[in-house]
């Protein structure tokens, strides 16, 4: 045991001393945030201006073709499909004579052609332009039919989860999937890491021909451990530094909020939502959505999340990692084999990762059961469930059999691939495949 | 005297070949002991075993009177394998330390065994060095100086000559002496033959999974001399074949001679005498363990490649 001990202390200490892993582990969540704010005030500010020139011969339309910030719509004479770009135009828009009764094509012209979205937003006000005018001919006045527009948004769904008798507890799906993708993402990408971290420490191990030097010392099996372990510690590491630098990162944005906004958050998150007490000010809509943001994150389990997703991607890594160590004790110099030997190994973390992209909005298929059950995928699909909360989308039964079935799957990877890598890490110049290996796992040896 | 390590009929068989056949040995002591045989001929599997890495399939190994029990027995041992290296990124000093602690030893017992090693082998200013910055020669002196620094029993030494220069590798010569005299027992694995005369006091040489040879240098070469004679006297022409000795060849003032059957050396020096030759030399030539390996090794019909640069 003292010598597992000396091994995964060696295997770590290297590897958190060494300046990469201190690049990644303070850059990566500077990456983060600053893609996030980045990509939100590019998202606000740098959209293109769209000048579209319309052309209506029935006259309702115009009054539902409103300005925005992106999209401005002038109704002018004289204009066509050859001379609107010389007038200044981005595009045109004709549209034919309405004939009540049939579909008809609204041509848009562009130099450069529009997004989904805006041609979506555009079809959407000439429908309801043509919904309202048909409304009005069919006798309904402009008044009943603002009021009609106006109660068309009263409705907001709130989903809340039965917790059995009176209680129950609200529930976001919204942010479940994104925690379920997230959280998904999150332990593929680290399978890959960590795992190929696993086999080029091996790969080294046996290339530079300190294995057995090494193994004349401690059991093969030690020596495999031991580098599994104290590369899964460089891991949780990793992940323990990244969730403190991003909380610390977000209260001190938080901090750098006006006084003012702060204070109407504190108040809001005092008065369950409400302004409230007589002679406040409004809430401005800022402070608004901070609170919102803060009450939807609320909603989610964390303690729980946060500690399945230890569980799994411990237990994913063990799993993974053991055959990523096996692969990498019987390479030869030659990294090319590395990499036909993996393929059977990341073709099932790819598969799972596509599975728990679908899992993430359907966390109750007979597939997503299945998937978060077997052990080569349930690491990343039983986190996407997770997200939609436990027992509801999850029942306890099902996370125990996940578990159990982890557990049971990496100490057999484990014990499979100690075969194999005490036979590979000293065998030099023998090109091998996963036939090969298999047999050294499930003969007697030495 | 009680030898240190008994192998009593060994056998390791893979799929396809036999690598140690029903091997059986005594190692005395003390003693330095050559372990020889072409490449491929099962030396390395025959180690692994001795240093617990593989179980035979049959036989037993003795250490020190007590049947070899691989997981305590480990510390006992120092083994410097062929296919030695360490990691490159790693500063020398920490990983003296890192591999001294595997072996069993404290921290702070492992800094002051380094530093002395160190210091006797002109390696102290090594320390925060990385590896990658010695050149072969020296890290094979660190590769030897992490062997036996947990002062083992046993010592094993797998080809630890090769990539040295002369004046290296006197210095680690002058320490396995030093070792020995001390108590060590040192198995000095290789197929360079001209050192094992130098250092070895007792050779087994394997092949094809097989002992073939057992016995000190002295002996083995007295078993397999040829009764030849080296001549030399003030008149070499006169001396020509003759009923006691056939000559073999002449080469400048000496003159080789085979005794035939039937007579002895002195009977050959009669013989001169009385031819008026004034002896001045007169030797008995004894083959090197080169030739007789080369001999052995062909006769048991294996590759001879392993001898033919040396």
């Amino acid at each position: 045991m003292h010598k597992i001990w000396l091994i995964i202390q060696r295997e770590y200490t290297t590897r958190v001393k060494n300046k990469r892993f201190l690049l990644v582990t303070f850059l990566m969540p500077l990456l983060i945030i600053g893609l996030i704010f980045g990509s939100a005030y590019l998202s606000t500010t740098g959209t293109e201006h769209r000048k579209i020139a319309v052309v209506d011969p029935n006259g309702f339309i115009k009054t539902s073709l409103k300005n925005t910030n992106q999209i401005e719509f002038l109704f002018t004479e004289n204009i066509d499909t050859n001379n609107y770009s010389q007038k200044g135009f981005t595009d045109i828009l004709i549209l034919p004579k309405f004939e009540k009764t049939s579909k008809a094509d609204y041509i848009l012209r562009s130099k450069k052609s529009m997004g989904l979205m805006l041609q979506n937003s555009i079809s959407e006000k000439i429908n309801s332009a043509i919904e309202d005018q048909m409304l009005q001919e069919a006798g309904i006045h402009q008044n009943v039919l603002d009021s009609i527009h106006k109660a068309s948004q009263f409705a907001e769904l709130k989903a809340y989860e039965d917790k059995g008798g009176n209680t129950s507890k609200e529930s976001n799906a919204g942010l479940a999937m994104g925690i379920g993708y997230a959280s998904g993402f999150l332990i593929y990408i680290t399978l890959f890491i960590y795992g190929t971290m696993v086999m080029r420490g091996v790969m080294e191990e046996k290339t530079n021909r300190i294995a057995e030097v090494i193994i004349s010392s401690v059991k093969p099996f030690e020596l495999m451990l031991g580098k599994i372990v104290g590369i899964g510690a460089v891991g949780l590491t990793q992940f323990a530094m990244w969730i403190i630098l991003i909380t610390s990162l977000t209260s001190v944005g938080m901090g750098l909020l006006p006084s003012d906004i702060q204070h109407q958050v504190t108040t809001l998150q005092q008065n369950n939502g409400q302004m409230g007490s007589v002679g406040m000010v409004q809430a401005s809509e800022s402070a608004m959505r901070i609170y919102n943001m803060q009450h939807t994150i609320a909603t989610a389990n964390w303690p729980l999340i946060l500690s399945c997703f230890v569980f799994y991607f411990l237990g994913g890594y063990l799993f993974y990692s053991a055959l990523f160590a096996a692969v990498g004790s019987v390479v030869n110099e030659d990294p090319q084999d590395a990499q036909s030997l993996m393929f059977p190994i990341t073709m099932p973390i790819i598969f799972s990762y596509l599975i728990t992209n679908m899992v993430t909005q359907n966390p109750n298929t007979p597939l997503a059961f299945w998937a978060s059950i077997i052990p080569f995928s349930s690491p990343m699909v039983m986190m996407a469930r997770i997200a939609y909360g436990v027992p509801s989308a999850v029942s306890y039964w099902e996370l125990a059999l996940s578990m159990t079935i982890l557990i049971a799957g990496f100490l057999f990877t484990t014990w499979l691939s100690g075969k194999i890598y005490r036979t590979g890490i000293l065998m030099y110049g023998k090109k091998v495949n996963w036939k090969t290996m298999i047999k050294w796992a499930f003969t007697k040896q030495s | 005297m009680d030898p240190l390590l008994s192998l009593q009929h060994l056998k390791k068989y893979y799929a396809t070949q036999k690598a140690v056949d029903d091997i059986s040995f005594d190692i005395q002591k003390g003693s330095i002991f050559g372990l020889l045989g072409p490449n491929g001929a099962g030396k390395t599997t025959l180690l692994r075993m001795i240093t617990g890495i593989f179980y035979p399939d049959e036989g037993n190994i003795i250490l020190d009177g007590q049947p070899f029990r691989p997981a305590e027995d480990i510390s006992k041992i120092g083994y410097m394998p062929e296919e030695r290296g360490m990691y490159k990124k790693m500063k020398i000093g920490e990983q003296a330390l890192y591999l001294a602690q595997l072996k069993g030893l404290s921290k702070s017992e492992a800094t002051e065994k380094i530093k002395y090693w160190f210091q006797k082998l002109e390696m102290e200013s090594w320390w925060n060095k990385k590896v990658e910055d010695l050149s072969k020669g020296m890290s094979q002196k660190l590769q030897f100086v992490i062997t036996v620094l947990h002062e083992p029993r046993l010592i094993i030494l797998d080809e630890p000559f090769s990539g040295l220069d002369p004046v290296n590798a006197n210095l680690i010569k002058d320490e396995i002496f030093g070792l020995a005299k001390k108590g060590s027992t040192i198995i000095f694995s290789t197929h360079r033959m001209e050192q094992v005369e130098e250092i070895c006091d007792q050779i087994v040489l394997v092949n094809l999974g097989k002992k073939i040879l057992d016995g000190t240098v002295n002996e083995i070469k007295q078993q397999f001399k040829e009764n030849i004679f080296s001549i030399e006297t003030d008149k070499i022409e006169s001396i020509s074949d003759n009923p006691i000795f056939s000559i073999l060849k002449k080469e400048g003032q000496k003159v080789y001679v085979k005794i035939n059957e039937g007579n002895d050396s002195n009977k050959v020096l009669a013989h001169l005498i009385n031819n008026n030759n004034r002896i001045i030399a007169y030797n008995e030539v004894l083959p090197s363990l080169n030739e007789i390996f080369i001999k052995l090794v062909e006769t048991t019909n294996a590759t001879t490649r392993a001898f033919q640069n040396i």
